[in-house]
């Protein structure tokens, strides 16, 4: 796994949170409301209460910590948790937040089903090992043109799966999400063919890379991010990280995913991050990164790289491929 | 008091108009007050956009429902509120192609020429703009009597104008169209409006037979 090139942090490395708190509060006091600088107006600091709002879920015990985004800020954790597309809770970016204090995600169980030795329904916590959890900060991109940095804690996926020994005709896997029309008001509407539905290719879904989550920023990941399990696939559009997973399928052929189905065209199976490949409507050549104190207007648009600046560990998944016509 | 009152009786335009004024005034304020305390939310360029094109087109259709309004009342003097609509609109759309321009893409200008050009929902995003820009200049009183016949011709442009900002919304949604639908059905309705009535009329009469 050399091609990998990890940057471990060292523990004692890690800046303690009542340091970086600290820190933090320091910035604010000198002013640095970028907005307010901006602005021209000599308005106070905004009171950052709620932007410093701890994550609502149990904390997770870590047993190893990995900065996939070479240093580059993080988004606080109150932007990551209210502005983010999970359209069971509303087409809104606040919808999920807003709408989704009836959502249970607790007793949760997984279906594993398809070409695989075994195979039947497991608790969440057989399937996740508390004792297993690693924190990986990954780039997020979203395929309408805007990013984040998100310190993610789970397994990757390929550990989880190879417990069920897919067999030979495992080509694909098939992935669903929870449909439950009376905790998730969105379900009401037929803007997408629910429930939401994602796949990879066995290769993809077995890369170090490709996570399978259960927390973020530390603690249990809050409903709107997908709680209790979702998928994340840092050099794909973020549609690809389907949430509160209920069924995970060994399947011989290509799997239907609701994007791709509700326009073809437009959002492709594979959804490798590709600055080169435009949306047919808007350019995917650069993003609106949405880090650091939130509130700067300018300077926040960056080059989008080709797999998200992980080409280096994927691109040879892809090698020999026309991306532009499997996009 | 009293003089406001008489004058509100007496030219009800002419006293309504500072208030409307400020009213139009007032999505401007909301915004600067949100960019000054940092309450604009996780991602403020977005909703400065947002905001700031929610706006244009608002007052895009209120210009447009004038015409229909005074022809349902009767109420001919409402048409001088008409060109404070029509003018903030306008500002509201600058403000929107700004924002986008000078802060959003902030250094990635290069593309923007060939994105205008390749992607339907800027192309007609922008045309809606470039369209009113003649019509906010002909807007004084000495073009418009310079102008005479031709004046109210240049201004039909602003349906078509009206017709882009819409398509620039409904093309720029990913799944849910609900929200710029709601624009088209408002818009449809201020175009149907604007049939002229005898020959619905007529065609009524030709359908009864």
């Amino acid at each position: 796994m050399h091609f990998l090139r990890r940057h471990p942090v060292p523990a004692d490395e890690i800046t303690p949170e009542s340091v970086y708190r600290r820190r933090r509060e320091l910035l604010k006091l000198l002013g640095l409301g970028a907005a307010g600088l901006a602005a021209g107006c000599g308005a106070a600091p905004a009171p950052e209460t709620a932007a410093e709002e701890a994550p609502a879920g149990r904390p997770l015990p870590i047993a190893r910590r990995t900065d996939y985004a070479r240093g580059e800020a993080e988004t606080r954790y109150r932007d990551a948790s209210h502005y983010n597309n999970y359209y069971e809770f509303g087409t809104g970016k606040g919808d999920a937040a807003a709408n989704g204090a009836r959502f249970r995600p607790r007793p949760w169980s997984v279906d594993i089903a398809g070409h695989a030795e075994i195979t039947g329904r497991f608790a969440l916590e057989d399937l996740v090992k508390p004792d297993a959890l690693e924190e990986r900060v990954y780039r997020m991109r979203c395929v309408e043109g805007w990013s984040m940095v998100i310190p993610w804690v789970g397994v990757p996926l390929g550990e989880v799966l190879r417990r069920f020994r897919p067999t030979s005709r495992a080509k694909f896997v098939a992935f669903t999400s929870v449909a439950r029309p009376d905790e998730m008001p969105g379900l009401h509407y037929p803007i997408l063919d629910w429930p939401y539905r994602e796949g990879l290719r066995i290769d993809e879904a077995m890369h170090p890379l490709t996570l399978l989550a259960v927390g973020m920023y530390g603690h249990e990941l809050p409903t709107q991010n997908g709680a209790p399990l979702r998928l994340v696939v840092p050099w794909k559009y973020g549609f690809k990280g389907i949430k509160a997973i209920v069924r995970i399928e060994f399947v011989e052929t290509q799997p239907r995913t609701t994007w791709n189905v509700a326009a073809p065209e437009e959002y492709g199976f594979y959804a490798n991050v590709n600055p080169e490949v435009d949306h047919p409507r808007w350019s995917q050549r650069t993003e609106r990164r949405i880090a650091g104190s939130g509130l700067a207007l300018f300077g926040n648009r960056i080059a989008t790289l080709p797999f998200n600046g992980y080409a280096e560990q994927v691109a040879p998944l892809y090698a020999g491929m026309d991306l532009r016509r499997d996009f | 008091m009293r003089r406001v009152l008489a004058r509100l009786r007496h030219d009800p335009v002419a006293a309504g108009k500072p208030p409307l004024f400020v009213a139009c005034l007032l999505p401007l304020a909301m915004l600067a007050w949100d960019i000054g305390h940092g309450t604009l939310g996780p991602d403020p360029v977005a909703q400065l956009e947002h905001r700031s094109g929610d706006w244009a087109l608002r007052l895009l259709l209120a210009t447009l429902a004038v015409t229909p309004l005074r022809r349902a009342t009767g109420w001919q003097p409402l048409i001088r509120v008409r060109r404070m609509l029509g003018l903030f609109a306008f500002f509201y759309a600058t403000l929107h192609a700004a924002v986008y321009v000078a802060v959003d893409l902030g250094g990635f200008w290069s593309q923007l020429l060939g994105d205008i050009a390749r992607r339907p929902y800027l192309t007609v995003g922008f045309g809606a703009w470039l369209l009113l820009v003649p019509l906010a200049l002909t807007s004084t009183r000495a073009t418009m009597r310079r102008l005479g016949r031709h004046w109210q011709r240049l201004h039909r442009l602003v349906y078509v104008a009206a017709a882009f900002a819409v398509l620039h919304f409904l093309w720029l949604v990913k799944a849910d169209h609900r929200e710029p639908a709601i624009y088209a059905v408002v818009f449809a309705l201020l175009m149907l409006a604007r049939l002229p009535r005898p020959r619905n009329a007529a065609r009524a009469a030709l359908q009864r037979g």
